[in-house]
């Protein structure tokens, strides 16, 4: 059974057709509008999580299916003691589909070797997300339509961000890539992601100075400093302001930036650059739908749960 | 210092020098039904200084520990008083309930009766990660 746990599953080839039904979705959302017809996606999330949920519940509703759903570790059975590989054989007699998250490292891929239905990892503790990377992708391609040579910036917490280490894994795969890691030195990215880069000989240089390398970005891709990843009150205190995105520092920057964000944000980006025509967070989110509408056919069709798929038009 | 030879068992010589008691551990030799000698830091003409551990009577141990923990170890087998293998073990491609994740996020720390898989991320340096969390072990 086919699985989405690492952005890594996916062929190269693979994000390019999904980038195409995602594009053929938003030319015409009409046309799939019910493909997914009595058919039925599992939102588990055992961690909070507002966004990631409605996204996949709002992307289930277009392609006109239906959405089963826990929202709350403490409301199900996994408060009861129940195992994720048990819950994942429990709900594929439900459900066609699931969308996982949990607060441990690893669990989808639990989920995945027991459930009889494809799983989706929609974010696993610190681990990976490689739906929001879906979004991200989706929208570097539609804001610089191409994913080679570009300089990548990414900056805030880059430990426990799984959004940046599961976006440097895809962007690793394409040719010219550089990154910038900017971040303090507590929140440095793990090893096991440097030597991803290392192993590629992809160029990238690591810094705590963020207006030092702005002017070089095509991309900054801008973290929260995530409360619930600090076992410390003290540590997150301390280093929650390291970085905030200010209209005053975007002027040191390019007029072709991209300035992405996994959202929410605090108050690591100004309010004050919404307006900003470089700003493409918000685009990120309606991106990530659409992307997860793309998914969740793939998935299924590849399942045999769907016997078709619309056409796409070849634009 | 002598220790009599075995007659049915496994001797695990040209061990790394100070690498035999992590082997001891992993294997699980401090079973008191076991009988055991272990030498450490004797002198070697192949590696200068070396360990080497006897288990006298059971041929059946996980060699993928072996691998794991000295590649380069060699490993003799002995039945009825004869050498009847000698080999070395090549690091395992996987290490099953040997090591345990100590990321204290990792869905094995929590999950009941998951095994405890590491696989091989970098030979050469004998790298493993938890397939679980991607955390690292080195031996």
């Amino acid at each position: 059974m086919r699985s989405l746990i690492d952005i890594l599953d996916l062929s190269t080839e693979e994000l390019r057709e999904l980038i195409e039904t995602a594009e053929d979705i938003i030319a015409d959302p009409e046309k799939y509008a019910e493909v997914c017809r009595h058919k039925k996606l599992a939102t588990l999330f055992f961690e909070p999580s507002t966004r990631t949920r409605l996204s996949f519940e709002a992307a289930m509703y277009e392609l006109g299916g239906n959405v089963l759903s826990v929202s709350s570790a403490n409301s199900s059975s996994a408060a009861k003691g129940e195992s994720v590989a048990d819950t994942a054989k429990t709900v594929s007699c439900y459900a066609d589909i699931i969308a996982m998250r949990h607060p441990k490292e690893g669990a989808a891929f639990v989920a995945a070797a027991n459930a009889s239905i494809p799983v989706i990892n929609a974010g696993d503790g610190g681990h990976l997300h490689p739906t929001q990377t879906l979004a991200d992708l989706l929208t570097i391609w539609r804001e610089k339509g191409r994913f080679t040579d570009l300089t990548i910036g990414l900056c805030g917490d880059l430990k426990f961000g799984r959004t940046v280490h599961s976006l440097i894994s895809a962007m690793s795969r394409y040719e010219g890539n550089r990154f910038v890691l900017i971040s303090p030195e507590e929140l440095k990215v793990p090893s096991y992601v440097k030597s991803v880069l290392k192993e590629k000989n992809i160029p990238y240089e690591q810094t705590s100075d963020l207006m030092e390398v702005i002017g070089d970005l095509d991309i900054l891709y801008m973290t929260r400093v995530q409360r619930e990843r600090f076992f410390n009150e003290e540590d997150y205190l301390r280093l929650k302001d390291s970085y905030i995105l200010t209209p005053d520092k975007m002027r040191s920057a390019r007029e072709d930036l991209s300035v992405m964000h996994p959202l929410p944000r605090v108050n690591e980006i100004s309010v004050a650059i919404d307006d900003d025509p470089r700003a493409c967070y918000f685009k990120q989110v309606k991106n990530g739908k659409y992307m997860r509408m793309a998914l969740i056919l793939k998935l299924l069709y590849e399942a045999g749960t769907l016997k078709t798929l619309p056409e796409r038009s070849r634009a | 210092m002598t220790v009599d030879s075995i007659q049915n068992g496994i001797v695990i010589d040209h061990l790394r020098a100070g690498s035999a008691m992590k082997l001891y551990e992993l294997l699980g030799l401090s079973d008191p039904s076991l009988t055991v000698a272990i030498m450490k830091n004797v002198t070697s003409r192949k590696l200068g200084r070396k360990d080497i551990i006897k288990i006298d009577g059971i041929t059946d141990v996980d060699l993928d520990v072996i691998g794991y923990v000295d590649p380069e170890a060699t490993v003799n087998i002995i039945r009825d008083g004869e050498l009847i293998e000698k080999k070395s073990i090549p690091a395992p491609e996987r290490l099953v309930n040997v090591l345990r994740c100590k990321n204290p996020r990792c869905i094995s720390s929590t999950e009941q009766e998951l095994p405890q898989i590491f696989a091989l991320s970098d030979r050469e340096k004998r790298i493993y990660r938890c397939i679980y969390c991607e955390t690292r072990f080195s031996s």
